[in-house]
C-alpha cells in the first residue's frame, strides 16, 4: 500500500509546488501600486489595474446572463420537467455542453456574437461566450440544490393553496439558494480564469482606459498573463510582472472558490430535516 | 341511511378508483363524511387510507402516474372535475402531514404564509389571524415571545401544532390529517388529540391513523380499509364494538395489521 | 400592473421551459455552425488532403497545406502522454484517499486537490514555461524545453483533479461487504485492493479517465504556451508540436475572415467537437452501465 501513499504525496507536492512557486515569486511584486495603476512603458512597468477591472466586468456580464438562465433551467428540470423525450434531450444537451472544449465556445462566440449579431469584439460578446461556457455548471449545481429541498416543503406550500410558482418562489428557492450560490460562484471562478473563449471575442492586448460600456474591448488577467509570458518583446524583463499577474489571477479565482466552499459549508445543515 | 338525513354531508366520495400506473390502489370507494365531525381512516399499511386522504385535496396531481375515476363531491361539487381550481380547493381543504413540515422561516411567517399566497396583504389582518390560529392550536403560550424565531427550532410536537395553526389560518372547511401524531411522543400526541376535538366544532376533519386507541378517542366515525377497498364505515363505537365484518373484527382486535 | 397568482404561475412555466430549451439551441447552434463553416473549407481543400494530409502549413510560401493529421497527431500525442502520467497517479491517489488516508491527512489533501481543480490553464502554461521547460531542457539535454512532453505533464496535472475526484467516488461506492469478504478469506489489503475493490469500481474509474481525457483533449492555453507550436508532424515527446486547439487559438486571430484558412480552422474545430462529443457519450454510456451494476 506504500505506493498509494507515494502517489498521493507526489500529487500533493506537485499541487503545492505550483501554488508556492506563483505565491512566492508573485508576492514581492503585488503592491497597491501594482493593483491600482495601468501598465507603463510597453508593459515593462506599472500595474495591472485595467486587467483586474476587465476581469471583474466580464465576470459580471457572465453572471448577469448565466444566473437567470441557469437557475430558470435548473428550476424547469427539477420542478416542472417530467420524464419525457424533451427533458431527456435537454439534459443530454447540458451534459454534453459541459464537455465542449473552451476554444470551441470561442469559435461559437466569434461567429455568433461578434460577427453574427454584430456586437464586435466587446465585453458583451465575451461575457455571453463565458456565460454559455458556465451555463452547464450552474444548471447542474442548481438542480442538485433544488433536489435537496425536502418534498415536504413543496407539499406543505401546495396544501395551503399556493400555486406551483408561489411554492417555488417562497419556499423552495430560498432553501436552495446557498447551493445555487455555490454553483454560480464555482462557475464564475472558472469563467474568470478562462482565456480561450475571450481570445477572439473582446479581450485586448493593451488599453489605456478601463471599458466604459459593454460594447468596449477590455483587458483581462488571464490574457494579460498570457501576453506577458509569451508575446512580450522583453519576456525575461517582465517575468516578475507576469508572476504578479499570475498571483492576482489565482487570488481572484481562488477567492471565488473559497467563497463557494464557505457558503456550502455554512449553510449545509440548513433546510435539512 | 337515517344518518345521512339527520346530518348534512360535507364530502361525498362515490365509486372512487385510483390507479398508480397499472396498479389499482383504490377500488370503488364510496364514503360520506358529515360536516363538523371527525372521521378516522384505519387499516393496515398499504391499504390505501393515505391515498384516499390525499385524493380529497388532489395532492396526487403532483404525480403524473396517478389516475382517478369516480367522484368526490365537496358541498355537492365534483372536485375531480378537470376545471377545478386546485389552489382554491386546497385553501378549502387543508392538510397536516405525517412528519411536521414547517417551512424554514420564522414561526410568524409560517402561519402567515397561507394567507399571503392567497392574496391577503393587509398586515393587521394577517397579524390577527396568525395570533388567533396559534391560540387555537394551543401553542400561543409557548411561542408568543418567539414569533420571529425559526420554526425549525421548535420541538416536534410544537412543530406539528404550528403546522395545524398554519393550516387553520387560511380558514379551510376541511382539514386532512395524515397520521399527524406518528412522529410524536405520547404527551405531544395527547395535546394534538385535544386540539382535534376542539377543532371539530369549526372544521370537518378526516384523519388517517395507525393507532386504534386514537381513532376511538377522537373520531365520531371510522372507516376501515383493506387492500384498497372500504370494508366498513360507521359510528366509531359500532366499528370497534360491533363490527359487521369479520375482517374488521379481526383488525380492531389486533389479529393483524 | 398586478397579475394574479394563477397568471404568474402560467407565465413562470413558459419562461422556465423557454430557458431550458436554450441549452439545446446552443448545442445545436455550435454543431451547426462548426459544420456549416467547416464544410465551406472543402470548397477549396480536397477532403482527402484535409483528413489524410500530414502537413499543416496554411501560410506555406509556395502552396498552403491543410493536413489535419499533423494537428490531430499532436493532440493525441500530448493527451495520451498526459494520460500515461495521470492514470496511475490519479487512481493511486484516489485509492489512497478512499482506502487508507487517515482523516487528518484527508482533510489536508482533499481541499488542496479541489482547489487545484480550479487553477486557470493559463497559469499552468506559465509554470510550464518558467519552471518545467528549463528543467526538461536540462534533464534531457535539449536546447529548448517547450516540447510535447512539457504539455503532456501539464495536461496530466490539469486532468488529475477530475480523475482523482471521480475515481474516489467510484471506489467509495464499492460495498464494504466486498472488502470484508476478501479479508475474511485471508487476503491482504493490497490483494483486496487489486483483486476486489478496483475491479468492482472499474467502470467508474474508466468514466473518470474518460472525463480527464476529455478535459486534456480540449485544453488550449496550456498546450499553446508550453509545447512550442511547431508546424511539423509530431516526431515524439521531445519535439515541439502544435495541437488542434493551439492551431485554432494561434491562427484564428491572424486569419482574415471568410478565407479558406478561416474555414479550415472551423473544420478543425468541428473535428475536435466531434471527438469530445464522442468521448462524452462514451463515458456516459459506461457511467450508465456502472449505475446499473451498482444497484
Amino acid at each position: 500500500m506504500r505506493w498509494l501513499f507515494l502517489c498521493a504525496v507526489l500529487v500533493f507536492l506537485l499541487c503545492c509546488f505550483v501554488f508556492w512557486d506563483i505565491a512566492s515569486k508573485g508576492f514581492g511584486v503585488v503592491s497597491l501600486e501594482f493593483l491600482l495603476t495601468s501598465p507603463r512603458k510597453g508593459m515593462t512597468e506599472g500595474g495591472i489595474f485595467p486587467a483586474i477591472v476587465g476581469t471583474i466586468y466580464v465576470s459580471l456580464v457572465t453572471a448577469v446572463f448565466v444566473i437567470p438562465f441557469g437557475v430558470a433551467t435548473a428550476i424547469y428540470l427539477s420542478e416542472y420537467a417530467r420524464d419525457t423525450w424533451v427533458t431527456r434531450l435537454i439534459r443530454a444537451a447540458i451534459r454534453n455542453l459541459a464537455g465542449v472544449p473552451s476554444i470551441i465556445y470561442g469559435l461559437f462566440g466569434v461567429a455568433i456574437f461578434v460577427d453574427g449579431l454584430g456586437m464586435g469584439p466587446s465585453l458583451l460578446a465575451s461575457g455571453l461566450t463565458l456565460g454559455l461556457l458556465t451555463l452547464p455548471y450552474v444548471v447542474a449545481a442548481g438542480e442538485e440544490a433544488l433536489r435537496h429541498v425536502p418534498g415536504s416543503y413543496r407539499e406543505g406550500a401546495l396544501a395551503l393553496g399556493a400555486t406551483h410558482w408561489q411554492s417555488i418562489r417562497t419556499v423552495v428557492l430560498p432553501v436552495a439558494t446557498p447551493g445555487i450560490v455555490t454553483g454560480v460562484l464555482l462557475g464564475l471562478s472558472r469563467a474568470a480564469g478562462e482565456t480561450a473563449p475571450i481570445l477572439f471575442t473582446g479581450v485586448a492586448f493593451y488599453l489605456r482606459y478601463v471599458p466604459s460600456s459593454v460594447w468596449d474591448e477590455f483587458m483581462a488577467l488571464p490574457y494579460h498573463l498570457f501576453i506577458l509570458a509569451t508575446q512580450h518583446h522583453a519576456i525575461h524583463q517582465v517575468r516578475p510582472l507576469a508572476y504578479g499577474t499570475a498571483l492576482v489571477l489565482l487570488g481572484f479565482v481562488f477567492s471565488l472558490n473559497l467563497m463557494a466552499f464557505w457558503v456550502r459549508k455554512k449553510y449545509s445543515v440548513y433546510g435539512q430535516q | 341511511m337515517i344518518l345521512s338525513l339527520l346530518i348534512s354531508n360535507k364530502i361525498e366520495i362515490q365509486h372512487l378508483d385510483l390507479f398508480y400506473g397499472a396498479k389499482q390502489a383504490l377500488k370503488s370507494v364510496s364514503l360520506s363524511i358529515p360536516e363538523k365531525s371527525v372521521v378516522a381512516l384505519i387499516g393496515p399499511s398499504g391499504c390505501g387510507k393515505s391515498t384516499l386522504l390525499r385524493s380529497i385535496n388532489r395532492m396526487h396531481d403532483l404525480d403524473p402516474k396517478v389516475r382517478l375515476d369516480g367522484e368526490i363531491l365537496l358541498d355537492g361539487h365534483n372536485i375531480l372535475h378537470g376545471n377545478t381550481n386546485l389552489n382554491k380547493l386546497r385553501r378549502r381543504v387543508g392538510m397536516v402531514f405525517q412528519k411536521p413540515n414547517p417551512f424554514p422561516k420564522s414561526i410568524y411567517d409560517n402561519v402567515a404564509y397561507g394567507l399571503e399566497v392567497n392574496g391577503i396583504h393587509d398586515k393587521t389582518r394577517i397579524r390577527a389571524a396568525v395570533e388567533e390560529s396559534i391560540r387555537e392550536s394551543y401553542l400561543w403560550d409557548e411561542v408568543k415571545n418567539d414569533l420571529d424565531k425559526p420554526a425549525l427550532d421548535l420541538s416536534g410536537g410544537q412543530q406539528q401544532r404550528l403546522c395545524i395553526a398554519r393550516a387553520i389560518a387560511v380558514e379551510p372547511e376541511v382539514i386532512l390529517m395524515d397520521e399527524p401524531c406518528s412522529a410524536l411522543d405520547p404527551i405531544s400526541t395527547a395535546k394534538i388529540e385535544a386540539l382535534i376535538l376542539r377543532l371539530k366544532e369549526r372544521f370537518t376533519i378526516v384523519i388517517v391513523t395507525h393507532n386504534m386507541q386514537q381513532a376511538q378517542r377522537v373520531a365520531d366515525f371510522t372507516a376501515f380499509m383493506y387492500l384498497g377497498e372500504l370494508i366498513e364505515f360507521g359510528r366509531t363505537s359500532a366499528i370497534f364494538e360491533q363490527p359487521n365484518q369479520e375482517l374488521t373484527r379481526n383488525y380492531v382486535s389486533g389479529h393483524f395489521g | 400592473m398586478k397579475i394574479s397568482a394563477t397568471r404568474a404561475d402560467k407565465l413562470a412555466t413558459v419562461v422556465f421551459q423557454f430557458s431550458a430549451w436554450l441549452s439545446v439551441v446552443v448545442l445545436a447552434g455550435i454543431f451547426t455552425l462548426l459544420l456549416y463553416n467547416g464544410f465551406k473549407a472543402f470548397d477549396r481543400i480536397r477532403p482527402q488532403e484535409f483528413f489524410l494530409g500530414y502537413t499543416w502549413n496554411p501560410s506555406g510560401y509556395s502552396a498552403p497545406h491543410y493536413g489535419v493529421l499533423s494537428l490531430l497527431g499532436s493532440t493525441l500525442l500530448v493527451t495520451c502522454g498526459a494520460m500515461v502520467i495521470a492514470i496511475p497517479l490519479g487512481i493511486g491517489t484516489a485509492a489512497y484517499l478512499s482506502e487508507s488516508a487517515p482523516p487528518r491527512v484527508y482533510q489536508i489533501l482533499k481541499p488542496v486537490i479541489e482547489l487545484f481543480a480550479g487553477i486557470p490553464s493559463v497559469a499552468l502554461g506559465f509554470i510550464g514555461i518558467t519552471i518545467l521547460s528549463p528543467v526538461l531542457a536540462h534533464v534531457f539535454g535539449l536546447s529548448n524545453g517547450l516540447i510535447a512532453l512539457n504539455g503532456a505533464i501539464l495536461l496530466a496535472l490539469m486532468a488529475l483533479p477530475t480523475i482523482i475526484t471521480v475515481s474516489e467516488d467510484a471506489i467509495r461506492a464499492v460495498p464494504k461487504t466486498f472488502r470484508e469478504a476478501s479479508f475474511a478469506v485471508g487476503a491482504t489489503r493490497e490483494t483486496t485492493l487489486w483483486r476486489v475493490t478496483l475491479p468492482a469500481a472499474m467502470s467508474g474509474i474508466i468514466t473518470a479517465v474518460m472525463l480527464g481525457f476529455g478535459r486534456a483533449l480540449g485544453e488550449t492555453m496550456t498546450v499553446l504556451m508550453a509545447t512550442g507550436n511547431a508546424l511539423a508532424f509530431p516526431g515524439g515527446f521531445f519535439e515541439p508540436v502544435r495541437t488542434m486547439t493551439a492551431a485554432i487559438a494561434i491562427e484564428l486571430g491572424e486569419t482574415a475572415q471568410h478565407t479558406t484558412h478561416y474555414y479550415a480552422l472551423f473544420a478543425v474545430g468541428a473535428l475536435l467537437f466531434a471527438i469530445s462529443l464522442l468521448v462524452n457519450i462514451l463515458s456516459e454510456t459506461i457511467a450508465r452501465r456502472f449505475r446499473y451494476s451498482q444497484s
